[in-house]
């Protein structure tokens, strides 16, 4: 997989620190794997809504990658609590289904952007990028 | 069965597996199917409720599951890693779906995707007239996909359309 220019805090230096939260295990898998070449740190994994919120709660991670289409809780639902009461937290969805109304909800609820699956590296990482752009640095001269 | 309910389908199979192994893709064959379906391999199931209703299996023999699987996964999967496989073929069908399902909403068709789950019995519902199934073959790098595609469109109610505006 090609590697990226890591995405690092502005504040510490440090990794980015993700929670991935997908029902398909091998969706989780493959987005960790794609975080990582971006310098980033995978710290916690769900597998629906609910469990997203509870681990968000628990891990306060830098970014939210959350899948929309998920069983108990969908994705929207889910980024809508965790930022009621967070107002910080940065969620980006991440589904195969992509059209205007679920983006637009998506957004409404305050999620910070939308990627659409199968996911292409470089897209996932100018979003990272983009929604880190207060907090993150990428490092110069590198990668993508 | 209406063919804009299809097209989708076919249009995203082809560009979500061609990106996904990097290679292309070529549609083999499509054919209407009568008779009740029957698993080839590890199958994935995706319901559709809504204005369009029905249901989508998304169907692959084990050594094309197993190339399938180490290709996005990205390394080498072997039989022992069933899980893993069914996994893959889970979110493959997931992609497929997912995007031809973004293009059916843009166009104009509401309806609600459940997640994918996978499809262990042997054989599936007979479709009816009005559920009758298309099945595509693609032929891909790893092997042979299936996708059985049996759709019902629900023409809204006076009152749904009145209140969606």
């Amino acid at each position: 997989m090609e590697k990226f220019a890591p995405v690092t805090r502005s504040e510490d230096g440090q990794p980015v620190r993700y929670l991935i939260v997908d029902d398909s295990v091998f969706a989780r898998k493959n987005l960790a794997r794609m975080v990582e070449t971006f310098g980033g740190q995978v710290i916690g994994e769900a597998g629906d809504g609910i469990s997203a919120i509870s681990e968000y709660e628990r891990l306060t991670p830098d970014i939210v990658l959350m899948d929309i289409t998920m069983p108990q809780m969908e994705g929207i639902e889910a980024a809508e609590k965790i930022v009621r009461d967070h107002p910080g937290a940065r969620i980006v969805m991440v589904s195969s289904v992509g059209y205007q109304e679920n983006i637009v909800a998506a957004l409404q609820r305050g999620a910070r952007h939308f990627v659409q699956k199968p996911v292409k590296p470089e897209v996932l990482y100018e979003v990272i990028k983009y929604v880190m752009r207060d907090e993150g640095t990428a490092a110069q001269g590198a990668g993508a | 069965m209406r063919m804009d309910l299809i097209q989708p389908f076919i249009n995203s199979a082809d560009a979500v597996l061609a990106q996904g192994l990097n290679s292309p893709v070529a549609i083999e064959n499509l054919t209407m199917e009568e008779e009740a379906y029957r698993r080839r391999g590890i199958a994935a199931e995706v319901c559709l409720t809504g204005e369009v209703e029905g249901r989508i299996i998304f169907d692959v023999d084990i050594q094309a599951g197993l190339q399938l699987a180490s290709r996005l996964a990205g390394i080498a999967v072997s039989e022992t890693d069933e899980e893993l496989v069914r996994e893959a073929v889970c979110e493959l069908a997931n992609q497929i779906i997912g995007n031809a399902v973004t293009t059916l909403n843009d166009q104009g068709f509401h309806f609600h995707v459940r997640p994918p789950v996978f499809h262990t019995s042997e054989q599936g519902s007979r479709s009816s007239e009005d559920t009758e199934a298309v099945v595509m073959a693609f032929n891909t790098s790893s092997g042979s996909v299936f996708m059985n595609v049996a759709l019902r469109y629900q023409r809204p109610s006076a009152a749904q359309r009145s209140a969606a505006g």
